[in-house]
């Protein structure tokens, strides 16, 4: 078929339209007609697809006339069709399903009259049909005709139809996509977007490109409403073809700068199911975010609230770190630098980014919205970001929230749970909101328990334990054995009231023992709080008997009595757990009650045989221990015991009674472990801990679907650590287009002027306005941080810009010498501050130092960049060349590559010269690390590579035949913004050129910061690529060459394509653990040694102390 | 977000199904199904369940289940919050939210249902924006459109999305201009068997009916605003003012609406209304209990206590209940073994009395734990906190409307243990 060959050149989509397109048109001669006709337009669509938005229309245009003109003839043959069907049906299968053939007829003809009341009707029942689930897909026909009716109810009952039943009738569904193309062009907004928002509904895989181009169109739209319903769009058309994700996000990006309240929830929802590891896109949205959140309607806001609290982790510093241990490290940094001066900020204990307290101060009011999901959002947000004493703020909305409805508490109660075991304090003023109702549903009255259980402490357990003495009463059985293990915990945990809650417990446990033991209770008035515990239910009394095992077993003092009270219990108990852990008591403790337990030992044995599993094991191993200290009574009980075990059902008891056998009875056989059978069976065994159901749920995120059911759901996005070194703040500065722009003196944060206005003015207009207001809104910047923010922003904001010159600079041409001279020089005035740096003490101090240079860097930089002189370049690029060419000097060029980082261009034009082979792989390699990214899903990886690849391959060699994907050259023109994405970019493409490209890497590593896991892996995948390349003898490199989709990185099997997104080869991964606050919750990977070969370069690096 | 909404009746009858993404399979309720036969109560099935592919997330409101599918992570209270609007609207559209109202009106519930998410994301749950599509049914409307032909869906597209308050309706009219607010408050508490506070507090709720003609901006301000402890608000509540001045400012939304909800601080102590003197006693042999239960009025600041009921839920072994009101009827529902007890007006007088004997099922053991009982009352013009509203001003429209505030203190969950 001539169109699969047009079609080749297109990704997935267009292919699988194609196939489709087959198929149709083997099974249906007159919709395989109008497909045609329909692939036709297509392949002129796609073929201008860049340049075309007219054609486009023209061909849409023509679809539609075709479309329309066989609708009309459509429809005889299918009737015939159906008319076919109905008789065989009717043969078939006998009486309902020919009423149920001959009610949709009717329909049919409904449908099909020229009565728009007879229409409306035939559509409602048709709807009815629907709501219940069964098939009225027969109709289709008949229904997609009135698509374009002038009546509205009917045209919307159609779109329910269409959409119900588009994705099965897929041909049929092309049928009415002239009329939604139509009302793309209406003037009215609404329709506008009605028809956008059915079209991209229709989950029919050949409109991809129709819908992908309506997208387009509505993001710029004049009407927020319809950019709103196109960043709808974006998500169905995610789900429908994902190979549209370069597209989307392109289209993502510039919603994301929409200022509308209307467009911010609904694109930041596009945003969390498109792309929510591309970080990047938020940065200078961030503020305005912040700013709109209030304004934005309330589900939006749920969403925004969710995104940025990921966002955050990843880019502040944490605001829990102990001042003490945060202040030594810089002290000892800033001891051994003198010559450092922009440390100011990070010379204070710790002061919170702007953007930080921003967030956090516009999410307050939040708090008092009537949405529960909102406030619940904004209480995690809190719990996540905010400095520990601030926390206590969204405990008052938490327990308002309990007013609400029952699966509200529910969910909310959960997160308090979470909450209260880290924070008691948060809640404990609180303390009587949880308390338990008759009238609760079971859930709800065990997670109350749970939150007053974690609550107790010594001042407020009398409290507790009284309301609890009420729930042990309670009618509903799993509740009461609930409380009794809650008072089990409270005994473990709070050391004054553990005798009271035995003794309570015991007497509990007494009242099974009928009425005699109700009056012995009463005349004992010894335990005034627990006398009362009148309880007879099986559940209850065995939850307190594995309770009470427990609190003797953390209790190992005098309780003879106890267990004395135990054994007289036993006959009357009959739950096997209770049973078993009477039996363990007994044996635990046999020396404590000599008498009693061979006696209990005695009953056993006669009832051995219709006891439980669990029972039989258990008293196997009271035979056992009871041998060991008293064999003279037992010797012949447990001979017996064993004997009955030895022939038992259960393989398990049968294996226990030989293993036991052995161990305890001295034979020949049994050897040297005889000696230690006491020491064995009577070692002394730890305390369980009574813990909290919801110990280990902290791991989630708050509020999330996880959390609530505790397992990693699907689509998860786990919450980063906070980074050990905050990310350059000057990413989230808004761009100013103005050449010269007046900075007030401000941190550069924009702040809403006023809080009644929505927001709608011009961003550059906010920033000027609102930078005097910021200063003074925010107390924890104290005036000194402020200060040095303040150049730091301004100049950063020029250096963003001209790095983004720069590149777009080397892009299109391969000279890039203005920009690489001013470059040089900024690097050349870095050099003077390395050398005066002194060696460190430890790795880990270097690290420190080099990270901290990195983030105040690009204000030396923009510094020297306003001067315009090239001269000084030359020699410094020769001195690169010089250190490339011979590996030898590594000490020398330890602290000297550093400053290199900056200039990648000289090496470039260097390399241009000299190195050709390796450009080759330069490509070659890029190429391959992208496939290995594409695979794994990682974008932060593949946009590394492809702006490496666009920054060093395409200019120097113009490799564009090894860089198949078209988008490759729309994304890299976008994408290069963020000025700390080109650095890493820039340190990219000189790690491919150095020799010594470990050690290059060791300053890479330690000039960002460390979270960025995903660089590193990018690195150790490239050493490791670059090793198999390199020594690739060339057949095969040619062969790879033509055909690179074989290629698969098999060098590092850590990270190979099947590992889980997100995954890092932990074989590459080194010396970063230690850098970790002690609170972040993943564990980074084990490290495994490094490679010879790095591990010398790594001793390289560092000064031998 | 949210795949697919099912509902489902009391008795575990699928009787609505909408997908908003690809059509999932009704076997998947299934699995709901099973915990809700497991929980016994349909108020015990735990409202977040997991299955191998999906994630059911449910509510449970007038006798039905909504229960919708997730395929991926989304927060529940989301989810929960929104299927509650959907209830909310229901309820507002067709009077109550209940299954044969539903089915009756299916064709409605389906329009709004697919007016409220798009591809599973909320799009319109204001009730302003939504009556504006789609109308709610009324008798007459619907003899109308038989006869005409007319439909129920609005001609014009709504354009109170657009608009910065989108809660509001555009070109609003009336001949009468009135704005009533009811102030409702609720006491939640538990008593212990002496008649002891356990534990007490006040929520308040500010109910609105806003019939005003344009786009007024409205300013309530009360006389001792310290009371309230902790607020929340209809988004139309302008934040910045509460906090500066504690005074409420909006532009209130067309017709019926939650101004805001609040909590009464918990230093001040609650004034429990009535008090409970009670004994229930089952008798060690014999298999019978006496019951005797006397209410008198406590704190209720000069004003009469209506509509007063007692409802005790009797543990499962009771069998019959034989009881004599002094005042007011007493029933015993024989399934939920249920005695509710309305009182009525409550007289100081001639306190309520309620005494007789409790039967229970012969050989069955006695209860340990005696019901508790659950009393609820309303008392018309007091706010039991003491909160009054001081003024209503308007700005932004010329005509003068008529004012009104009324209060009325209820019992939330009032509980007595015994």
């Amino acid at each position: 078929m001539s169109t699969t060959a047009l079609y080749n050149d297109q990704q997935g989509g267009a292919e699988a339209a194609v196939e489709a397109g087959q198929e149709t048109t083997a099974t249906s001669s007159s919709s395989g007609a109008a497909f045609g006709l329909f692939s036709t337009d297509f392949k002129k669509m796609n073929g201008g697809f860049s340049s075309l938005r007219l054609e486009a229309a023209g061909a849409m245009r023509t679809v539609l006339v075709s479309a329309e003109s066989l609708q009309l003839t459509l429809k005889p043959e299918l009737t015939q069709e159906e008319q076919a069907l109905t008789h065989a049906a009717g043969a078939g299968s006998g009486r309902p399903k020919e009423t149920l053939k001959a009610g949709n007829e009717d329909l049919k003809e409904m449908l099909e009259s020229n009565k728009e009341s007879l229409k409306l009707e035939a559509m409602k029942r048709i709807v009815q049909l629907i709501s219940k689930g069964k098939n009225a897909s027969d109709l289709f026909p008949a229904v997609v005709k009135n698509v374009a009716s002038k009546n509205i109810e009917l045209k919307k009952l159609v779109y329910v139809y269409l959409v119900r039943y588009a994705e099965e009738q897929q041909d049929l569904a092309l049928l009415s996509i002239s009329t939604f193309q139509r009302a793309l062009k209406d003037p009215n907004q609404f329709i506008r977007a009605s028809a956008l928002r059915v079209l991209s509904s229709i989950r029919v895989p050949i409109i991809v490109p129709i819908m992908m181009l309506a997208i387009k169109e509505a993001a710029s739209d004049l009407s927020p409403y319809v950019r709103k319903t196109s960043a709808h769009a974006i998500q169905k058309l995610y789900s429908l073809d994902a190979d549209q994700k370069e597209q989307l996000i392109e289209v993502i990006e510039k919603l994301l700068k929409d200022k509308s309240t209307l467009v911010a929830g609904s694109v930041v929802m596009a945003f969390e199911e498109v792309c929510p590891d591309r970080i990047d896109l938020i940065h200078i949205n961030y503020r305005k975010l912040c700013n709109l959140l209030v304004d934005v309607e309330e589900w939006g806001q749920v969403v925004i609230i969710n995104m940025l609290t990921r966002y955050a982790r990843t880019q502040f510093a944490s605001p829990w770190k102990e001042d003490g241990i945060f202040d030594e490290n810089e002290k000892a940094f800033y001891d051994s630098d003198s010559e450092e001066k922009q440390g100011q900020r990070e010379a204070k204990p710790y002061i919170m980014d702007p953007d930080h307290r921003l967030l956090l101060r516009n999410t307050k009011p939040l708090l008092q919205s009537r949405n529960t999901a909102v406030v619940m959002a904004v209480a995690q947000l809190y719990w996540h970001l905010a400095p520990r004493h601030e926390v206590s703020i969204v405990t008052k909305s938490l327990v308002r929230l309990l007013r609400s409805h029952r699966e509200v508490q529910y969910v909310v109660l959960q997160n308090i749970a979470t909450m209260s075991i880290q924070r008691k304090g948060m809640f404990e003023p609180h303390m009587k909101s949880f308390y338990v109702r008759s009238t609760d549903a079971t859930h709800i009255k065990t997670l109350k328990l749970e939150i007053l259980t974690n609550l107790a402490n010594e001042a407020n357990i009398s409290t507790i334990l009284r309301e609890f003495q009420t729930y042990v009463k309670s009618q509903d059985k799993a509740f009461a054995a609930a409380t009794i293990q809650a008072i089990g915990r409270c005994a473990t945990n709070i050391s004054e009231v553990t005798d009271t809650c035995l003794n309570g417990l015991v007497l509990l446990l007494s009242n099974r023992d009928g009425r005699k033991m109700r009056g012995l209770v009463r005349s004992s008035p010894g335990q005034p709080l627990l006398v009362a515990w009148v309880v007879s239910t099986e559940t209850v009394v065995a939850e307190s008997v594995v309770v009470i095992k427990k609190l003797l077993q953390t209790q190992p003092t005098q309780h003879c009595d106890i267990i004395k009270h135990m054994a007289k219990l036993f006959d009357n108990i009959t739950v096997p757990m209770a049973r078993a852990s009477i039996l363990w008591l007994m044996g635990e403790y046999c020396e404590r009650v000599p008498k009693i337990a061979p006696d209990v030992l005695r009953k056993m044995a006669k009832t051995f045989t219709s006891e439980e599993d669990i029972v039989k094991l258990q008293t196997v191993n009271l035979a056992a221990k009871l041998y060991l200290t008293n064999s003279k009574q037992t010797k012949l009980l447990t001979q017996y015991i064993l004997n009955l075990g030895k022939y038992d059902q259960n393989y398990d008891i049968r294996d226990r009674t030989r293993f036991i056998r052995q161990l305890i009875v001295p034979s020949e056989k049994s050897g040297a472990l005889n000696k230690y059978a006491r020491r064995i069976l009577l070692a002394s065994k730890p305390a369980p801990v009574l813990e909290s159901a919801f110990k280990d749920r902290d791991r989630f995120q708050l509020g999330t679907l996880s959390h609530s059911l505790n397992i990693k759901t699907t689509g998860y996005q786990e919450l980063s650590d906070w980074p050990a070194v905050a990310p350059d703040p000057s990413v989230r500065n808004v761009e100013v287009i103005e050449p010269v722009q007046e900075w007030a003196p401000s941190l550069g944060k924009a702040k809403k002027p006023k809080s009644d206005k929505f927001y709608s003015d011009d961003e550059e207009k906010e920033e000027e306005g609102s930078g005097s207001g910021s200063e003074d809104s925010s107390s924890s910047s104290s005036s000194s941080g402020s200060s040095s923010e303040e150049s730091g922003s301004e100049s950063e904001e020029e250096s963003s810009r001209d790095l983004e010159k720069t590149s777009s600079d080397s892009e299109k041409s391969s000279s890039g010498s203005e920009a690489s001279s001013s470059e040089s020089e900024s690097q050349q005035k870095k050099k003077k501050r390395a050398k005066k740096v002194t060696p460190r003490k430890s790795k880990q101090a270097a690290a420190d130092s080099d990270s901290d240079e990195n983030g105040n860097g690009p204000v030396g930089k923009t510094s020297s960049s306003s001067a315009e002189s090239s001269s000084d370049s030359e020699s410094d690029s020769e001195e690169d060349s010089s250190s490339d060419d011979s590996p030898a000097p590594q000490k020398k060029t330890v602290a000297k590559t550093k400053p290199k980082v900056m200039s990648p261009f000289n090496l470039i034009k260097e390399i241009k010269e000299n190195l050709k082979v390796d450009l080759q792989n330069v490509g070659f390699t890029g190429l391959t690390l992208l496939r290995a990214a594409d695979k794994k899903l990682q974008w932060n990886i593949h946009f590394h590579v492809v702006t490496f690849i666009c920054v060093t391959a395409i200019p120097v060699t113009g490799f564009p035949s090894l860089l198949p994907p078209p988008s490759f050259d729309q994304r890299k023109s976008d994408k290069i913004r963020p000025p700390g994405t080109l650095r890493f970019v820039l340190f990219f493409s000189l790690l491919l050129f150095a020799s010594h490209s470990s050690v290059l890497f060791v300053c890479c590593v330690s000039s960002l910061e460390l979270a960025e896991w995903d660089f590193m892996v990018l690195y150790a995948m490239f050493v490791r690529l670059k090793h198999v390349c390199f020594s690739l003898p060339d057949s095969a490199w040619h062969k790879s060459h033509t055909n690179p989709r074989d290629i698969v990185p098999a060098a590092c099997p850590g990270s190979s394509p099947g590992s889980p997104p997100g995954g890092t080869c932990p074989k590459h991964l080194t010396r970063e653990a230690s850098r970790r606050h002690p609170d972040q919750i993943p564990e980074p990977p084990q490290l495994a040694p490094l490679d010879v070969k790095e591990q010398w370069l790594y001793s390289e690096s560092l000064p031998d102390d | 977000m949210i795949n697919s909404l099912f509902l489902i009746s009391h008795s575990g009858d699928i009787f609505l199904e909408k997908h908003w993404k690809s059509v999932i399979s009704r076997s998947v309720c299934d699995y709901f199904l099973e915990a809700k036969e497991k929980a016994g109560d349909p108020e015990n099935v735990a409202p977040v369940l997991q299955t191998p592919h999906h994630y059911l997330i449910s509510i449970y409101r007038g006798k039905l289940f909504f229960l919708s599918v997730t395929q991926t992570e989304v927060p529940p209270l989301f989810v929960i919050e929104f299927l509650h609007r959907v209830a909310d609207t229901f309820q507002d559209y067709f009077g109550d939210c209940s299954e044969v109202l539903i089915k009756e009106n299916t064709v409605t519930v389906y329009e709004l249902l697919e007016e409220m998410l798009d591809n599973g994301f909320p799009l319109a749950t204001e009730s302003n924006v939504l009556k504006e599509m789609i109308r709610p049914p009324t008798i007459l409307r619907s003899v109308v459109n038989t006869l005409t032909g007319g439909s129920n869906v609005g001609g014009t597209l709504p354009t109170g999305q657009l608009s910065n308050v989108p809660w509001r309706r555009a070109g609003v009219k009336y001949t009468n201009n009135e704005a009533y607010f009811d102030v409702i408050e609720e006491i939640d508490a538990i008593l212990d068997k002496s008649g002891t506070t356990v534990f007490a507090e006040i929520q308040g709720v500010i109910e609105a009916c806003v019939k005003l003609t344009g786009m007024p901006d409205l300013t309530l301000s009360f006389m001792n605003p310290r009371l309230l402890d902790d607020v929340s608000f209809h988004p139309c509540v302008r934040f910045k003012r509460w906090e500066s001045e504690h005074v409420l400012s909006f532009i209130p939304p067309d017709g019926n609406f939650r101004l805001m909800s609040y909590h009464v601080s918990s230093q001040n102590l609650v004034a429990i209304p009535v008090y409970v003197k009670q004994n229930i006693s089952f008798l060690e042999t014999g298999s019978c209990g006496r019951l005797d239960i006397t209410i008198g009025p406590k704190q209720t600041m000069g004003k009469t206590v209506e509509s007063l009921t007692v409802t005790i839920p009797m543990p499962k072994s009771v069998l019959s209940v034989n009881l004599t009101a002094t005042q007011g009827t007493c029933t015993f529902d024989l399934t939920t073994k249920v005695v509710f007890w309305d009182v009525g007006k409550l007289n100081p007088q001639k306190l309520p009395n309620l005494r007789g004997s409790i039967s229970i099922q012969t050989g069955a053991p006695k209860p340990e734990e005696n019901p508790s009982i659950n009393i609820d009352m309303k008392i018309q013009q007091l706010a039991i906190s003491g909160l009054k509203v001081s003024r209503l001003d308007m700005y932004g429209e010329k005509y003068k409307p008529f004012k009104g505030v009324k209060y009325v203190t209820k019992a939330g969950k009032f509980q007595v243990r015994t």
